[in-house]
């Protein structure tokens, strides 16, 4: 018999509870338990950074955390990047702006990670960039494009604080 | 689902969790996960019973007690970053996590795991070994200290009892203005080191009283370089005193892999503890 557990998990902002194998990764049951796809596995062992989501603000590994972690915390996945009406995230705007992305892989995790990145570090560096995404691999853009998308974001932060 | 099937408990409290250790034959104790995940994702180790400490509170965070740090085994390496005592005190371990993994990791990552993991080259079996820091573990019995040259007792294999769990750490703390460096080579940022210095230093004017240096990701455990910690004290800040440290560093045990040879490894050894003791060297203010 599967070892199981209810949880309750904030997702995006809504309650979602699900009874979960104690064995199953944060990201598969964001995808296969709730259908948000989004999240991307890639390597599942940490070191890709396409399943990056944020729990409780903070950007993690969805496939190094296991579901039944998540009770009674908040997750945000890329699905909650955007408003609700459907706007995109400034980030997600300076993306398609400087062609940060192109196969989309990497992207809910380079999302994920800069977004709570630039929360707490609203001045950066193009170096600080580039480390803050030195664990979230991308094999098509060669990262110029995400690096700008995520330096003009910064600045437009500043101009609106 | 990727990890084969196991039973999961979450203690509350480490009572509860050294109770649990004591009941299960086959159990793994999951910190952070940022390395044990990787290993029950790819089936590496397949536990019948998994014992999260991500519920036990009381063995999270950090205390000043004066002469010493306390770190709690599941404190975050994210946290212990950001803790403004940590970095006036002991300004050398958020310089050195700077180098462990990412900082989605390091969100995660705990000291304790990292500790009971024990790769050879990871940057805080080392900064522990730098500190001399004194390890309790609790057990059925109660708890017990090992110091740190005590800790290893074979390849990522540390000297705890399959009912004990590591719960806190202990830095002693060096004199305000000693100067450090931590330096490591590793193929790409956030990598494993090939090799990893960290390096203490007190001093009086230019004179150097004290010294401590550890070398990460040559032997199985940490190495300290006590040759040249001896050759140091009562030796002046420089170049000179520096380069003859290093040299000391080229004859010791070094491990050789498919990607570098042991003498690469001692080469490299001989060049960071030179580096590390030139950053601990320009950061001494002098501690009298």
């Amino acid at each position: 018999m599967a070892d199981t557990r209810d949880i309750e998990v904030i997702v995006n902002g809504e309650s979602r509870v699900a009874n979960v194998e104690t064995r199953a990764s944060l990201g598969d049951f964001l995808r296969h338990g709730l259908g948000l796809t989004g999240t991307h596995m890639g390597c599942e062992h940490g070191v890709c950074g396409a399943c990056t989501v944020m729990v409780d603000g903070e950007a993690v590994r969805s496939c190094l955390m296991l579901a039944v972690q998540a009770n009674g915390h908040e997750v945000t996945t890329v699905e909650g990047l955007a408003s609700a009406d459907g706007s995109m995230h400034p980030l997600q705007e300076a993306f398609w702006k400087h062609h940060g992305l192109q196969c989309g892989f990497c992207t809910p995790g380079m999302l994920t990670s800069l977004t709570a990145f630039l929360r707490d570090n609203p001045d950066p560096s193009e170096r600080d960039i580039r480390e803050a995404i030195s664990g979230n691999i991308c094999r098509c853009t060669g990262y110029q494009g995400i690096v700008d998308a995520a330096l003009e974001v910064a600045k437009t932060m500043q101009k609106g604080s | 689902m990727k990890p084969a099937p196991f039973i999961y408990h979450d203690p509350a409290t480490p009572e509860e969790a050294v109770a649990l250790l004591s009941q299960h034959e086959d159990a793994k104790v999951l910190a952070g996960g940022q390395s044990l995940m990787p290993m029950l994702n790819m089936r590496f180790v397949v536990p019948d019973h998994v014992i999260d400490l991500n519920g036990v509170a009381e063995i999270s965070g950090v205390i000043d007690t004066g002469n010493t740090l306390e770190i709690g085994a599941m404190t975050r390496q994210c946290d212990l970053m950001r803790d403004p005592g940590v970095n006036a005190k002991t300004p050398i371990i958020p310089e050195a996590l700077n180098w462990v993994g990412h900082f989605q990791t390091r969100n995660r990552g705990t000291v304790g795991g990292s500790l009971c993991h024990l790769d050879p080259s990871a940057e805080l079996p080392c900064l522990m070994s730098a500190y001399d820091a004194v390890l309790t573990a609790h057990g059925p019995d109660g708890a017990r200290d090992i110091p740190f040259a005590e800790w290893p007792l074979a390849y990522m294999i540390p000297t705890l009892g399959p009912d004990e769990l590591l719960t806190k750490i202990t830095v002693p703390y060096w004199a305000a203005g000693h100067g450090y460096g931590f330096v490591e080579y590793a193929r790409r940022h956030g990598d494993f080191a090939l090799i990893a210095v960290a390096a203490l230093l007190e001093t009086d004017g230019d004179t150097i009283r004290r010294a401590s240096i550890s070398i990460g990701g040559a032997d199985v455990s940490p190495v300290r370089l006590t040759a040249a910690e001896t050759a140091l004290v009562g030796a002046s800040l420089g170049a000179d005193a520096f380069k003859a440290a290093g040299e000391m560093a080229r004859g010791i045990e070094a491990m050789s892999d498919a990607y570098v040879s042991s003498a690469y490894r001692q080469r490299l050894a001989a060049t960071l503890v030179e580096r590390a003791l030139i950053k601990a060297g320009e950061c001494a203010t002098g501690s009298a």
